[in-house]
């Protein structure tokens, strides 16, 4: 152990993301809050920059490319660099892939307000993008992999396995998925059509929630955890089953976003059943980050971070339990297109994946700037003000969407129609009103947040215990 | 536990593990004729309906406009027929949407007159007061760009020769500036003057509105 001090590691490369991630993520919200206004006011359609089939792109993107890698690679490199107890093999390589980073995030965004849109979901960059994606992807796993090779520790623990799927499954997926022929630079058209588009397009749309709003939490998760409560996980066959059966069945499940539509029904129902199977593994890692704390549940009163990975493995569970019955055929012809989804969606971000961020971003930070935690006060703050407005979100969308959903079916006596579309939409309004409000309270914990780490890295430094 | 000291090892069981169902439910497919059949009766996008669609994915339409309309009673009662695969043979990208929040249109076409829809598209709400659609009438003051409408149409393996695609958008700009166009009058209450007598962006956009769920109502009749 003390052949390897923390003063060798890198760490400037793991605050640059860090905050490059909560500089997304400040962005991203702004441009939610904006969005969800215009849903029940479209005054605020001012110019074709801020419409909303415009915005509601770079609100994803933001979200989930800027701030989700972001926090991403952030992570990874710590838990790399302390899972392998050596410093980061390409260290000049990891700041450039910063930079990169950074500059396809900008222009990803000001290229979504121009209009240079695939359509295609979570995929909507036109191709030159694209490739800045791949490069800086390409980068990124050159130093996992090297760092992995030139590990000083012999097992590799199990976050170290996520991050390897991630780096693996996102390659694959990414560059499948967005293979276009151009037309200029700023046009492209998909090289699939139809049906077998909108297959690729979902197997994509789905694994990259996997692979990314997923895998990579579940490694924070499993490292995080037992680093901040110092209890071993549970048990270490159950993750290792769970690995393997959640990146074997994701990927046939693809088809559940597509459920009636002209897609082959074959294709659909086996998403169906790979759906259903999934919530074993899912539920492999709740069971464990639960036991994991059995006879330490007092910890969730004096452990400020525990509330946030009990909290936040919780509505993991949730999300993976509603994800694959939403997926059924009956219900799905109920929920689909309403905002059920959106909400469903929702819990999972606005949850799961912030709530693990935020306490792997509170156990870190303080420990690579030298420094305490500003405010543990003010983490306690951030934590309720984002699960009473992520909570108060989604369940105001649960009700919307079965609202709307129960209007689209509504029928006369006689069997006509009981509403016109119009009617379902207007009928939606106060809760839309409801969830802005809801969207702001999640923005002012988040703005705790930020302003918490910020105020920790600037603190001086501690002086140094000999 | 042997492969979790091999990182090398273990990344290339990872992609094998990955790729099973990738490769059943997305490869294979790809190669079967039968995901995405071709009708006869189902046209390619003209020039014009093509630059159309162009703008609805510029705008992001197909975030609150589904393009699939499920077998559903309901459904089929609020819509129409429901969609067929044949429908999509030339749709690259997709664009059958995620959120209802404005009405499906993949059988908008021929529903109303062109008319309709200048009024709609340059201001929802002063024919649905309540309505959230934002507007869009500055669509009508952009003049179609057309230099790569040829470069499009040939990726996209329409087959028409360059020529062909002139005449398209020689022809329509012929309807919608002819003194006899049925939608003149609204076409002119949202068109500045000077674009008067060219095909505007929002010219292109309801070509390609009226077109969906056209060719299929054909394929429909000969069942």
């Amino acid at each position: 152990m003390s052949e390897t001090s923390t003063e060798q590691y890198n760490f400037t490369i793991v605050r640059g993301f860090a905050f490059s991630a909560l500089f997304w993520l400040v962005i991203g919200l702004i441009v939610g809050l904006w969005i969800a206004f215009e849903m029940f006011n479209p005054a605020l359609n001012l110019t074709p920059w801020l419409s909303f089939g415009r915005l509601r792109v770079v609100h994803t993107n933001g979200l989930g490319l800027g701030f989700g890698l972001a926090a991403i690679f952030s992570v990874s490199y710590y838990i790399l660099q302390r899972l392998t107890r050596i410093p980061i093999l390409f260290p000049r390589l990891a700041q450039v892939h910063l930079y990169l980073f950074n500059t396809v995030i900008a222009l990803g965004a000001l290229s979504l307000f121009a209009g240079m849109n695939t359509t295609k979901e979570y995929a909507e960059l036109e191709w030159p993008l694209d490739i800045g994606v791949v490069v800086l992807w390409v980068m990124f796993a050159i130093n996992v992999f090297g760092t992995l090779i030139k590990r000083k520790e012999k097992q590799m623990y199990i976050s170290l396995w996520y991050i390897i799927s991630m780096t693996v499954a996102i390659a694959i997926l990414y560059i499948v998925n967005n293979l276009a022929i151009p037309v200029t630079l700023f046009k492209s058209y998909s090289v699939y059509a139809g049906a077998n588009d909108a297959n690729v397009e979902w197997w994509y749309g789905h694994n990259v929630v996997g692979f990314i709003f997923t895998v990579p939490i579940l490694a924070m998760f499993y490292y995080f955890l037992p680093k901040s409560t110092g209890l071993p996980i549970y048990s270490h066959r159950l993750s290792i089953v769970s690995f393997w059966a959640l990146n074997f069945a994701y990927l046939w499940t693809g088809a559940h976003h597509l459920m009636l539509t002209p897609l082959p029904e074959w294709i659909q129902t086996v998403a169906i059943a790979f759906s259903i199977f999934l919530i074993a593994p899912s539920w492999g890692s709740v069971v464990n980050g639960y036991y994991t704390l059995q006879g330490n549940w007092d910890q969730m009163r004096s452990n400020y971070l525990v509330k946030f990975f009990i909290a936040g493995i919780t509505f993991y569970g949730l999300q993976t339990l509603q994800g694959p019955l939403q997926g059924l055929r009956t219900l799905n012809a109920f929920f689909h297109y309403t905002d059920w989804v959106v909400g469903h969606v929702h819990m999972g971000t606005m949850g799961w994946v912030t709530m693990i961020i935020s306490a792997s971003f509170y156990y870190m930070i303080p420990r690579i700037t030298d420094n305490e935690l500003y405010s543990v006060k003010l983490a306690n703050t951030h934590f309720w003000l984002i699960l009473v407005g992520q909570f108060t979100w989604t369940i105001t969308m649960w009700i919307a969407g079965i609202q709307q959903g129960a209007m689209w079916k509504a029928t006369n006596p006689d069997g006509s129609l009981m509403y016109n579309f119009l009617d379902t939409v207007t009928s939606l309004y106060p809760y839309y009103k409801l969830r802005f409000a809801a969207g702001v309270i999640y923005f002012v914990g988040i703005l705790v947040f930020v302003w918490n780490l910020i105020m920790t890295v600037r603190k001086q430094p501690s002086q140094a215990v000999a | 536990m042997g492969i979790t000291s091999k990182p090398v090892v273990f990344a290339v069981l990872a992609a094998v593990v990955i790729l099973i169902g990738t490769t059943v439910t997305v490869f294979i497919p790809l190669f079967m004729p039968s995901t995405q059949p071709v009708s006869a009766y189902i046209k390619p996008y003209t020039a014009v309906e093509q630059e159309g669609r162009d703008i609805y994915m510029r705008e992001g339409c197909n975030n609150c406009h589904t393009q699939t309309v499920r077998p559903l009673r309901t459904e089929v009662l609020r819509y129409g027929e429901y969609s067929k695969p044949e429908e999509f043979a030339y749709d690259r990208p997709f664009l059958w949407g995620s959120r209802r929040t404005g009405p499906d249109l993949n059988r908008v076409g021929g529903k109303y007159p062109d008319s309709w829809h200048y009024k709609h598209l340059d201001s929802p709400q002063s024919m649905f007061e309540k309505s959230n659609m934002p507007p869009y009438g500055w669509l009508a003051k952009n003049r179609l760009d057309t230099q790569y409408s040829f470069k499009k149409t040939s990726t996209l393996g329409y087959g028409y020769s360059e020529n062909d695609v002139q005449q398209q958008i020689a022809q329509y700009r012929g309807t919608v500036t002819d003194e006899r166009y049925p939608s003149k009058e609204s076409r002119n209450n949202v068109t500045p003057t000077e674009l008067r007598k060219e095909i505007t962006e929002m010219d292109a956009l309801i070509a390609y509105l009226q077109k969906l769920g056209r060719d299929v109502k054909k394929m429909e009749a000969t069942k």
